[in-house]
């Protein structure tokens, strides 16, 4: 079981970050991101700006920068894809060490690094700062149709029921032996992911039975 | 006699795939009774309790509820009467916390305000949760959220509690504590059950339902002390379990 409070990428604190209403974080994510997203990507000490704008704000919410950093891992898969821009864009090639890179590529890679890299830590920071209830009620403030908000709150919900299937299932696997480094054994992981979405569709269902049976009528009672 | 809390005559039942679940079943619950429905894996027992409510509708004969046929213009109000709570807590319990969670059930019976408020807050008492009530349902251990799970039906103020396996999965002292709020409870109970012992401890009365009948219908000690019954039934008392020499409460 998790922390006694809130979800795995929520720090705990009071700080003012926190307090702030739920929906004043969200517009002003928004507002932030589709900023970065219109800055011109040459324009290096503006983005320089956005950076010390978020330090600023993770200083004052009182988490801790290596508890954001361990986070930031989920760009990984981006960054690689950015590094690979240089080599595989055309155009103009200039030396960095040794190497004939696209010049046209550095510049692209270095955009979407920057500008993705501000995008999840000012995410991160949102999840940080805000409970996932609490960021449910601002969706809801914020007039979000509320059966979008009903499926995200199921989400939060089972997301640690199905983590935690997931687990039992990966520690019946390894009991039994199996090892996930050798290739021949990955059709195993490829049926327990499927085995995992049935489970989870049918929890589903038993869950809409319970549902029905307390009087639900398929509208959310206000 | 009053009239039956459960009233059920010749319930038949096949599911779309052509698997006949029920032959027609004949049972009876009067108010106040705490009955065991007892029968090996596979026998109806869910299928059964899913006509109590109407989520299934039975194929031939009829189910009621203290006098209301079960029919789709009374479904409503025959799920406020029979309140079902599932097997798995976490299939029960769907909401971000356990207040909004036993709010569920009152709030689509159209209660607000302080009236919902006071149900929430007396159901929660009766199983000892209400202290819990502002906490996410999947921070609680499981004896608790199974607590809780029997909280968002009596929230509901049923006429009769049927309990899916109870028991299952829950450690001697949580067991022993969910049964000592099930007898402090004043409401009719239908306690579907493989746990035998648990069966004696809580019901005067059981019913066998084997292949889709009903197999046997007497006093739970009777039933359990009967061999060749029980046998011909695949149940089986545990261990060293003896109902001619188990205390009773």
């Amino acid at each position: 079981m998790g922390a006694p409070h809130g979800h795995k990428l929520h720090f705990h604190g009071h700080s003012w970050l926190h307090r702030l209403p739920a929906h004043v974080k969200l517009v002003a994510l928004v507002a932030f991101m589709l900023t970065v997203v219109a800055t011109p990507r040459d324009w290096y000490p503006v983005f320089a700006g956005y950076f010390l704008m978020l330090v600023a704000l993770v200083a004052i919410s009182h988490v801790p920068p290596t508890y954001l950093a361990k986070r930031m891992v989920v760009e990984v898969p981006f960054v690689v894809f950015a590094a690979l821009l240089p080599f595989v864009a055309t155009g103009p090639q200039v030396e960095v060490l040794g190497l004939s890179l696209s010049e046209q590529g550095l510049l692209g890679a270095w955009g979407l690094l920057v500008k993705g890299t501000l995008g999840v830590l000012a995410s991160l920071l949102l999840a940080a700062t805000t409970e996932p209830g609490a960021l449910l009620a601002g969706l809801e403030r914020l007039r979000m149709p509320p059966l979008l908000v009903q499926i995200m709150g199921f989400m939060i919900r089972y997301l640690d029921v199905v983590t935690d299937e997931l687990r039992r299932m990966h520690v019946a696997r390894e009991s039994r032996g199996f090892s996930a480094r050798d290739p021949r054994q990955w059709p195993v992981i490829a049926k327990s992911a499927g085995v995992l979405f049935i489970r989870s569709y049918e929890r589903g269902e038993r869950v809409h039975l319970a549902m029905l049976s307390r009087g639900y009528d398929g509208r959310m009672p206000r | 006699m009053s009239v039956p809390v459960l009233d059920l005559q010749g319930v038949a039942f096949a599911y779309p795939d052509g698997h006949q679940a029920l032959h027609g079943v004949d049972l009876h619950v009067h108010q106040g009774e705490r009955v065991a429905l007892l029968g090996p894996n596979g026998a109806g027992k869910t299928t059964l309790v899913l006509h109590l409510n109407g989520i299934l509708m039975p194929g031939l004969g009829s189910v009621s509820v203290s006098g209301l046929p079960v029919t789709k213009e009374n479904l409503l109000e025959v799920r406020r009467r029979v309140g079902i709570v599932f097997q798995d807590p976490d299939d029960q319990l769907f909401m971000g916390t356990v207040r909004e969670d036993v709010a569920f059930g009152p709030k689509n019976l159209g209660l607000r305000g302080p009236e919902l408020e006071r149900r929430v807050l007396e159901a929660l008492e009766a199983v000892g949760m209400a202290e819990y009530a502002d906490r996410p349902p999947h921070h609680l251990s499981f004896g608790q959220r199974r607590r809780v799970a029997v909280a968002t039906v009596l929230a509901m103020q049923p006429e009769v509690l049927v309990l899916d396996e109870p028991s299952s999965n829950l450690d001697p002292a949580s067991r022993r504590e969910l049964a000592d709020i099930l007898r402090s409870l004043d409401v009719t109970v239908l306690l579907v059950t493989h746990d035998l012992p648990y069966a004696l401890e809580l019901c005067p009365r059981s019913v066998i339902l084997s292949d889709g009948v009903v197999a046997a219908d007497g006093p739970t000690a009777d039933i359990l002390g009967d061999e060749a019954l029980m046998k011909a039934h695949r149940l089986e008392l545990p261990f060293g379990f003896d109902p001619r020499f188990a205390s009773r409460p």
